[in-house]
């Protein structure tokens, strides 16, 4: 059976059993639509966060990125993973304990007015929509393979299928059919990783394949892979920092905090039957999810190795082979059939600049004379990161159904994530901004029709927007997340841990935090990332200009900007209620814990 | 319950200790191994990897799974102690 026919058989197989099981599962009333009936197993609970929280951006995006910047690709798996540490001990029993059934609902209650309510949802749609641009990126570079279209075909074909994915069943379908997804997407990055983590170094751990030397050799794979780069002009692979050590550091802190601040992920929690499932919920999460971010550095050196072994045959095996020695790339023609079916997408593109017939791929950046002096004319070979993932078996030449089962994995990482996004969308829009503020009388059919048009609209606007990306997927979901980090994260914290916050001092900080970083970001990025409308000029025209700081890290920032606007504004306005006082002294303890209020 | 006042300050003083230690380990080994430190722990090397390089891309995120069950575990035995747990 060819690729093709088995990649459509393999994706065919897998969606059926999604939708199997979406059937079987299917939702009735709204409470069930939204929280599953708070009765989900911890286990479970926490594979399907793991394939909830396992998007495009960690599935399809990341390794690439991990790869293009080695050390510097750190901020996502320890921003991704450490912020579940935050969440199991700071937010996620608590809310839980708390009983309400989204964030803003928790806002409305715990800060007593509507109107902190009002811009949780407003935060909440920002950072969520932002997310969902990313993911439609991730879709439309996974259906664009898949089908052999071009990118642009990809994400409107992609639009389609995740509408009618999402509207089909709530989140009990979701939360089985999520697990199923979790499976299937676990097993379509760990295999090809063993199998390359084999091949390279005779490990079939990845984990432990990423610290081995190569196969037949003394020389470790890493500093193998550093001697690569380097030749090529890239910086080493191991130490190279992301802009700085202060950038790194306020990058992984803002995606950590953004963790713990993002809607859909704290949602999950409302759905276990006790605080003390609460708590543990988050490990089991965790669980699943390291076993892809522990795998995904091995995935991003490995593939990186190999993409520079196909450019320069030799360049790997042969310890003394001289990159710059003429013919020492491979003839264009003669290019393997991966490179010929990724060109189709318009995500590899290869232009001659000298003239040669041969693909120099390296860091025209490099200062090095060498490059210049071998009459190389620039980088040849351009490879969209967020490629990366699901080329890499057939980099790696590894057998047809380990590609299908790729592509498949693929597409369950994007849909899944989107499905859960458009959920916590929706649920924001028709329950906590609808039924809550402007039409408290709607009928619960009209109300589920609400949430429908604004998953349909969100679509909409996140796949046009996913036509030109702000950034890679990962990067563009490494934004939404510092949104969230700067409005939602603070106003949650403050809202369980100071019991004298005021609505005042939460609403200030919220609107502060988020301001201040979408003011950052747009101005980088343009207005809402429409492209032409970017105001860096307003700041001196240079980029990164706070502290070198790069829009995708900013949320830390706005963090500390919220923190620091609630508390001085709650000290000049009046002072929170004692029932309010005595509301959070009570969310402290677990004792008394109820079942979600399946009825609002 | 107004009777538990004294004993909810106690217990969320205790509550409130455990997260302060929990979270020391968790900067100590995320952004202190694996960020400020890393290039000093790089000079070290574990198998295949520089040490600092491993603590960035594996070894924080074990110490992370590990640190939120140490973490549900002392909770629950404080929860117990107060007598606060659920039923």
């Amino acid at each position: 059976m060819g690729l093709q026919a088995l990649t459509y058989l393999v994706v065919g197989l897998t969606f059926a059993l999604y939708i199997g099981i979406a059937i079987w599962a299917r939702a009735g009333s709204t409470s069930e639509f939204y929280a599953a009936g708070g009765s989900v197993h911890p286990v479970l609970n926490g594979m399907a966060t793991g394939a909830d929280w396992m998007s495009a951006a960690s599935f399809i995006s990341m390794a690439g990125l991990i790869g293009l910047f080695g050390y510097g690709g750190t901020v996502f798996l320890m921003g991704w993973t450490g912020g579940y540490v935050l969440l199991a001990m700071l937010l996620a029993p608590y809310l839980r304990k708390f009983g309400k059934f989204t964030v803003p609902s928790f806002f409305s209650a715990r800060y007593y007015s509507k109107g902190a309510g009002t811009v949780g949802v407003v935060c909440l749609l920002i950072a969520s929509l932002t997310y969902i641009i990313g993911q439609m990126t991730g879709v439309g570079v996974a259906f664009s393979r898949f089908l052999g279209v071009s990118n642009a075909t990809g994400i409107f074909i992609g639009m389609g299928i995740v509408f009618m994915y999402a509207v089909f069943g709530g989140m009990k379908g979701i939360t089985y059919t999520q697990v199923a997804q979790y499976c299937v997407l676990i097993l379509a990055y760990t295999v090809p990783a063993i199998f390359i983590s084999l091949n390279l170094t005779g490990n079939p751990i990845p984990q432990l394949g990423l610290g081995s030397d190569m196969a037949g050799t003394d020389v470790a794979l890493l500093s193998k892979l550093d001697q690569v780069v380097t030749d090529l002009g890239f910086a080493q692979y191991t130490t190279n920092f992301r802009g700085s050590m202060l950038n790194t550091f306020v990058y992984t802190l803002s995606l950590m905090i953004g963790t713990a601040g993002l809607p859909h992920v704290i949602m999950r929690f409302f759905t276990v039957p006790t605080v003390k499932d609460a708590r543990s919920s988050a490990g089991w999460a965790l669980v699943f999810i390291a076993i892809l971010y522990t795998t995904a550095p091995a995935v991003a050196a490995m593939a990186t190795m190999n993409l520079h072994a196909t450019v320069n045959p030799g360049i790997v095996q042969d310890a003394n082979f001289d990159v710059m020695a003429p013919g020492s790339q491979i003839v264009y023609d003669e290019r393997p059939a991966w490179m010929k079916r990724w060109e189709v997408t318009g995500l590899l593109k290869f232009t001659d600049k000298n003239g040669d017939g041969r693909i120099q791929h390296y860091n025209d950046k490099s200062k090095d004379p060498k490059f210049a002096a071998a009459g190389w004319a620039g980088n040849e070979l351009s490879v969209n990161k967020d490629i990366m993932v699901l080329a890499n078996p057939e980099i790696a030449l590894l057998p047809n159904w380990v590609i299908a089962l790729v592509a498949a994995g693929g597409l369950a990482a994007a849909l899944s994530t989107a499905a859960g996004l458009l959920l916590a969308i929706s649920s924001a829009i028709s329950h906590d901004l609808i039924k809550e503020k402007l039409m408290p009388d709607i009928s619960e059919k009209g109300e589920l029709m609400a949430g429908k048009i604004s998953m349909a609209c969100s679509i909409c606007v996140a796949g046009y927007l996913g036509l030109n990306p702000p950034d890679f997927a990962a990067g563009t979901v490494a934004i939404a997340f510092g949104l969230a980090a700067s409005s939602i994260f603070p106003a949650l914290m403050m809202g369980i841990f100071s019991k004298t916050m005021n609505k005042e001092g939460a609403i200030a900080g919220m609107l502060a935090g988020i301001g201040v970083t979408m003011l950052y970001v747009f101005a980088h990025k343009g207005i809402f990332f429409i492209k032409g409308t970017e105001f860096l000029g307003l700041f001196g025209g240079k980029s990164s200009f706070f502290f070198g700081i790069e829009p995708n890290a900013f949320g830390a920032v706005g963090a500390v900007v919220n923190f620091a606007v609630a508390f001085a504004v709650k000290n000049m306005t009046t002072p929170v209620p004692e029932n309010i006082a005595q509301m959070v002294e009570d969310v402290r303890i677990p004792k008394g814990s109820k079942a979600v209020d399946g009825a609002h | 319950m107004s009777t538990h006042t004294h004993d909810s300050v106690a217990y969320w003083k205790e509550c409130l200790a455990l997260i302060r230690n929990v979270l020391i380990v968790w900067f100590l080994c995320s952004y202190g191994a694996g960020i400020l430190f890393a290039p000093a722990l790089n000079s070290v090397s574990v198998g295949g990897y520089p040490l600092g390089f491993w603590f960035a891309q594996q070894g924080s995120m074990y110490i992370f799974i590990a640190l939120i069950f140490i973490y549900a575990k002392l909770i629950g035995n404080i929860d117990k102690k107060y007598d606060v747990h659920e039923d």
